[in-house]
């Protein structure tokens, strides 16, 4: 009796401390990921910000007002926005479209071509195309043109768009095109009255999870584009320093956390209103 | 801010970056439901016929064709020249063969940004994300739901934001004179620690920058372990390493090889270190990718760089047939 008991009083024990082992664990995990975080909220929000995370001396909005200040900040937002919006209307067309005869009609090498695109999204990177694209880019005559990053950014994220649409429109059941097309319906019809409703929430991940990618991108534009008039937030945000050389902290802080803002919301968004999928690579 | 459950029911077979890197991030994404290609005959329901069909493909093939499949095949022509971006060799550039190959082969430049790369993707992917991630998800299983929350939320929220924000805070984090760990641990001159630690810098920062991938998947396929089988071990009384090892792992051990692929052929790809660092101190931390920067847009070289490139691109080739491998024979044992 007492030995079970005992035995059962170890395994309590144990139990509890692999539970306080694991809140440690996480607690301390945690803290990793939150202690860079906080400086978006702590320097943005401090009348004389300085590197460390601190409590507010004196809270104060005069930051954001650094941004007004700053002759191209304003800019470059909107530079990030016509980029975004461009490539996302170029990739979510060009994708539904390929999608859409990818998974309803018979192309010829189907097949051999999604296995191509699948591996077109992952082996050539921006990374290992820069050397190339930088060239490409240069003698078409478009170094210091968003044509140039809108067109680049849409030839790298296309083929994952079209394979991701393609799945999704896989699983749309096909008896609402047959009934559209009993009625009368012509192919262009179809698409647009039957097919890109029922799509919605697809388009809207391939919408968003573009538009989040080109916000963030850095390297093409980076390279691509010299005149900080044209430079998209991603790129410019380097350049905020003061006369004396150092990082402009106030105006660092402020314009990072504006420019990180609709990034957040877009998540929220779509994790709310359509509950997405977690998609193997994409983040969504 | 956290995402419902992911509905993962396999490994993702799915290649390309999904982080908000700085790289034009070519996503991957696919199931492996897809990767294995659909073999059903597709029935013409909207009678687009074979022409209109072709038609609808084209826009999407031209910009793929001349944006992504036309820079890759020309590096191995840019390879093979002496291109420059100045001077007599940008206008009517020399084509020196191999050249450019045996002088990587035997730079000592490249080798350490080959070497440096290695650590990189090893440390902070393969050992760093893998492991958090696991220990986060593992971890955040049974705990409350607020605290799950807060973690998957603060752990997805350094994925997300864009990298040239991340940068800084990682800058500011680490910086010597006033920065936030140095106030931690009380030092008075503090320690310059991306100076000082290059390396170590920048593994840690990809560690936090890019674990939430990791730790998604995994809690997605520890959900996949049936409890009972965990609530048999533990009735068995079996220690927690027991546990993992006879009941979980063979059910994640798929999703540990795709997921380990993965994030290693992104991170190899990662150009985020150069926004920290830019390579220094003295190319103390100059991977592949800001090497190719470094000589090619910096530098001017782009012959050079090209080969180099060319190589980077193999690598890829590689891991990426790898990994379609591994998805599609882990999806034949699972019978999907």
């Amino acid at each position: 009796m007492t030995a079970v008991n005992d035995s059962d009083g170890v395994r309590l024990a144990s139990t509890v401390v692999r539970r306080i082992f694991f809140y440690v664990l996480i607690g301390g995990g945690t803290a990793f990921f939150a202690l860079p975080l906080l400086w978006l909220l702590s320097a943005s929000f401090d009348d004389t910000p300085t590197y460390a995370v601190r409590v507010p001396r004196h809270f104060s909005l005069g930051s954001f007002a650094e941004i007004g200040r700053n002759p191209y900040a304003l800019r470059s937002l909107l530079n990030s926005t016509v980029l975004a919006v461009a490539t996302m209307a170029i990739v979510v067309t060009a994708a539904a479209l390929a999608a859409y005869a990818l998974s309803r009609a018979r192309v010829p090498g189907r097949d051999a071509l999604l296995y191509a695109l699948l591996l077109l999204s992952s082996v050539v990177t921006g990374t290992a195309a820069m050397v190339p694209i930088f060239l490409l880019i240069f003698q078409l005559g478009l170094i210091d043109s968003n044509v140039g990053v809108v067109l680049v950014l849409s030839g790298g994220l296309l083929p994952a768009a079209i394979f991701l649409l393609k799945d999704f429109i896989d699983t749309i059941p096909r008896s609402y095109e047959e009934s559209a097309r009993v009625f009368g319906a012509s192919p262009l019809q179809i698409l647009r009255h039957i097919v890109v409703p029922v799509a919605r929430p697809g388009l809207a991940t391939i919408g968003v999870w573009t538009v989040v990618q080109v916000w963030g991108s850095f390297l093409t534009p980076f390279i691509l584009l010299r005149d900080p008039d044209k430079q998209p937030a991603a790129v410019l945000v380097r350049t905020f320093y003061t006369e004396g050389g150092s990082p402009n902290l106030k105006l660092i802080a402020a314009f990072s956390l504006l420019y990180s803002i609709p990034v957040v919301l877009m998540y929220l968004l779509a994790w709310s209103r359509y509950g997405f999928r977690f998609h193997g690579g994409i983040k969504s | 801010m956290v995402p419902a459950q992911p509905a993962v029911t396999a490994p993702p077979a799915t290649l390309a970056e999904p982080a908000p890197a700085s790289a034009r991030q070519p996503a991957v994404a696919a199931t492996p439901q897809s990767v294995g290609v659909d073999t059903s005959t597709p029935t013409d329901v909207a009678g687009l016929g074979r022409l209109r069909a072709v038609g609808f493909i084209a826009p999407a093939l031209v910009l793929i064709g001349v944006f992504l499949v036309f820079p890759a095949l020309w590096t191995l022509y840019i390879g093979a020249t002496n291109f420059r971006l100045t001077g007599v060799a940008a206008r009517t550039p020399d084509f020196v063969g191999l050249d450019n190959y045996r002088r990587a082969l035997s730079d000592p430049s490249f080798y350490r940004s080959l070497w440096l790369t290695l650590l990189f993707v090893f440390g902070s992917a393969v050992i760093g994300q893998n492991g958090l991630g696991f220990v986060f998800a593992w971890g955040l299983r049974g705990a409350r739901r607020w605290v799950r929350r807060t973690a998957e939320s603060l752990v997805l929220l350094a994925w997300i934001l864009p990298s040239s924000v991340v940068a800084f805070l990682w800058i500011a984090l680490l910086e010597r004179d006033d920065g936030t760990l140095n106030e931690l641990l009380g030092r008075a001159p503090g320690v310059p620690w991306l100076v000082r630690y290059p390396m170590l810098g920048i593994i840690v920062f990809n560690i936090w920058r890019g674990t939430a991938f990791s730790m998604m998947l995994y809690s997605a396929a520890l959900s996949a372990v049936p409890p009972s089988h965990l609530e048999t071990a533990r009735l068995a009384g079996s220690s927690t390493a027991q546990t993992l090892r006879d009941v979980v792992l063979p059910h994640i051990r798929r999703y540990a090889l795709s997921n380990t692929l993965l994030i290693t052929l992104w991170t190899f790809n990662d150009f985020s270190p150069f926004l920290l660092t830019a390579g220094g101190p003295n190319h103390g931390s100059e991977t592949t990718p800001v090497y190719i920067y470094n000589t090619a847009i910096v530098g001017g070289q782009m012959g050079y760089s090209g080969a180099i490139s060319l190589l980077v691109l193999l690598i890829n080739l590689l891991l990426a047939l790898v990994y379609l491998r591994a998805a599609r024979t882990s999806r034949r044992l699972s019978g999907g």
